[in-house]
């Protein structure tokens, strides 16, 4: 009788809310231990790269952010830099700067989001709820910087599309606010956005403790990640791994260090590695990192407060000019018309730029033959690399692993599916 | 942009050892591209892995490219002001694979290669030659990570890799027909999805969005945008 029941296949998600979006799993099972994992993803599969093919360069800055999208602005970047790597573009200092601080928002964004779905997946609740807290602020800042919460758009080639924002955006009262817990809301919110992101890094750490006292040591979270899902550095060599993947696994390899892009090679922060590579230590290079990203932050917020400047490009066939320019100069007038009915050409030629994204190497290769529109564009995302390597990584374990290699991966679908 | 000390070296060091077999292709922003014969493909890559010289033990990305339209504009810039602009939506139907082979530099495959020891990356393509369907060896035994990624392309520009393990679609739905990212394939695809009531599931149909253009692609060669022209002050 139990030969009958020995062997099985199990359909896990799409629809499962610890599939973390829409991965789909066929399990072929040996009891509760799983042989095989083939996961079937596409579900979410949008062509954003033949789209973009079919659009001028800056109209597809918007689709990016809807690739990963836990981690916006890092995936406008890297599609940026691509586009400026051909133009041959210069960015000023100061764009470079607001670029680098809200890359590092966006891991912080990124992290947390991990953090919280990660510990819900495997029994922690109180994390999802810690982690949405803070997470709260830094969305206020996107808002307050772009205009939208999430898919900010903000990133344009030549820069940034505006400075920092002189004021925050403050709570009114209501029905269920009054004046005075408005007046306590609205505490940090007084000054510049760069003063609200100060007031959140010196309150950011101590935050990260309290993460620290719920998981660290905690006796059922290390049962469920310690020896669970282990990776050597050669085999995350092999398998394409980057970013937490591969620095989990020991091998300290850091696109901000190793190939700095902007102003990264200027900031003073330390790349975590572990030592095991499995689950718990990928978890601690990522609460490590969410402290190294606030240092980093602040080492920005202080040169962006001494150093006003330009954060485009001054160059009108890239970037637009502005709209007081418009009415009384003929020539800006015409930039403005063609560039926004026809768009830039970029020289023809090929290049590869790749960005260290929160989830990884977020690489962008860009085919063009001197048109309007890129030729061919091609995003590398992380989060392919890794899941393909699901079915190493949990062959031999249990049912319930799954889901904590599911975690640990940080898979978003916006990004694998493209 | 010229290529930095680092990659100088590097590119000296490849033409020394696979002269024969990769060839430099000349490079606009400081990186490094060589183009080889598919036949070459495992044994270059292998060796590229495995010397410690080289040590390109990661394959970053594999994509494959369709070069059917390359440098095709579809609106003309030159004779426009006697014969005034078109709007650039009219396109000839191009039936797909009605040719048995078509032009040999049609589709590649592209892989960009990372040391991790070195902080060192190249980028090889490969030609999948006139042969239809296109072929190219697969490179799964020598980087592991290129299993989906051949998948991929497969799956979309529909390339065939000899010698992959499991060469399934991976991106499209399941029962797709086509490969959604050549360029003869329409942007809108074939066949649209409803369900239907009557019979009581998902319904395909063929697709009813007509096909347009808000901004024709535009290549111009007259150099209006380059810095030197601007400079000379000719503006024309």
């Amino acid at each position: 009788m139990a030969a009958e029941f020995q062997n099985f296949t199990l359909n896990f998600g799409p629809q499962h809310p610890a599939a973390h979006g829409v991965l789909r799993l066929i399990l072929e099972m040996d009891g509760e231990t799983i042989q095989k994992a083939d996961p079937h993803i596409g579900l979410l599969h949008r062509a954003t790269e033949k789209l973009a093919e079919s659009k001028p360069y800056n109209q597809s800055i918007g689709y990016m952010d809807r690739l990963d999208y836990v981690s916006m602005m890092c995936n406008e970047h890297g599609y940026v830099l691509a586009i400026e790597k051909l133009l041959g573009a210069q960015v000023p200092v100061r764009a470079q700067y607001i670029r680098v601080m809200f890359d590092e928002i966006t891991r912080i964004l990124n992290h947390l989001m991990w953090l919280g779905a990660h510990g819900l997946d495997i029994g922690a609740m109180t994390m999802f709820l810690y982690c949405f807290r803070e997470r709260e602020d830094l969305m206020d800042c996107y808002e307050a910087v772009s205009g939208t919460r999430m898919h900010a758009t903000y990133y344009r080639p030549g820069g940034v599309y505006r400075d920092l924002p002189d004021t925050m955006p403050r709570y009114q009262p209501s029905k269920w606010h009054d004046e005075k817990d408005v007046a306590r809301m609205n505490e940090a919110r007084e000054g510049t956005l760069l003063d609200f992101i100060e007031d959140f890094t010196n309150r950011f750490p101590a935050r990260v403790d309290e993460y620290e006292t719920l998981l660290t040591d905690n006796r059922i979270w290390k049962q469920r990640t310690v020896n669970i899902g282990v990776v050597s550095p050669e085999r995350a060599k092999a398998l394409g791994f980057t970013g937490p993947m591969i620095r989990g696994s020991g091998i300290p390899w850091d696109l901000r260090k190793k190939q700095p892009y902007e102003v990264y090679a200027a900031m003073d922060f330390d790349i975590p590695v572990g030592v095991n590579g499995d689950c718990y230590d990928r978890y601690l290079v990522r609460v490590e990192e969410l402290r190294q990203s606030n240092r980093i932050i602040k080492q920005c917020i202080q040169w962006l407060k001494d150093n006003p400047g330009p954060v485009m490009a001054d160059d009108h066939k890239l970037v637009p000019p502005t709209r007081a320019e418009m009415k009384g100069d003929m020539e800006s007038l015409i930039h403005h018309f063609k560039l926004f009915t026809e768009g830039y050409n970029v020289p023809a030629g090929e290049a590869y730029a790749a960005v260290e994204h929160p989830k990884g190497e977020f690489g962008v290769y860009l085919i063009s033959d001197g048109a309007n529109k890129p030729y061919r564009l091609k995003v590398r995302a992380p989060g392919f690399a890794h899941l393909s390597a699901m079915n190493e990584m949990v062959e031999g374990h249990m049912l319930a692993d799954v889901v904590a290699v599911i975690g640990t991966q940080d898979v978003v679908f916006g990004e694998i599916d493209r | 942009m010229t290529l930095s000390k680092r990659y100088q070296a590097l590119a000296a060091s490849i033409a020394a050892r696979f002269g024969e077999t990769l060839h430099p292709v000349q490079s606009t922003c400081g990186e490094l591209t060589f183009e080889l014969d598919k036949a070459d493909l495992i044994a270059t890559g292998g060796a590229l892995r495995d010397e410690s010289e080289f040590a390109f033990e990661t394959l970053i990305d594999l994509c494959g490219v369709d070069y059917l339209q390359y440098g095709e504009s579809e609106w003309q810039t030159r004779s426009a002001s006697s014969g005034g602009f078109s709007r650039g939506v009219e396109r000839e139907v191009i039936v797909p694979d009605a040719d048995a082979t078509w032009d040999p530099q049609r589709f590649a495959v592209v892989y960009h290669l990372l040391s991790v020891v070195h902080n060192t990356r190249i980028r090889l393509r490969v030609y999948a030659g006139e042969k239809n369907p296109p072929v190219v060896p697969s490179v799964v035994d020598v980087w592991p990570s290129a299993n989906w990624y051949e998948r991929e392309a497969f799956d979309l520009y529909g390339i065939l890799f000899e010698g992959h393990p499991d060469l399934r679609r991976i991106l499209t739905d399941y029962g797709f027909i086509g490969h959604p990212f050549r360029k003869d394939f329409p942007l809108s695809g074939n066949v649209e999805v409803r369900y239907d009531e009557e019979q009581g599931r998902v319904v395909y149909e063929p697709v009813q969005i007509e096909p347009r253009t808000l901004v024709p692609r535009t290549i111009r060669d007259d150099n209006r945008y380059s810095p030197d022209i601007k400079e000379a002050g000719d503006g024309s």
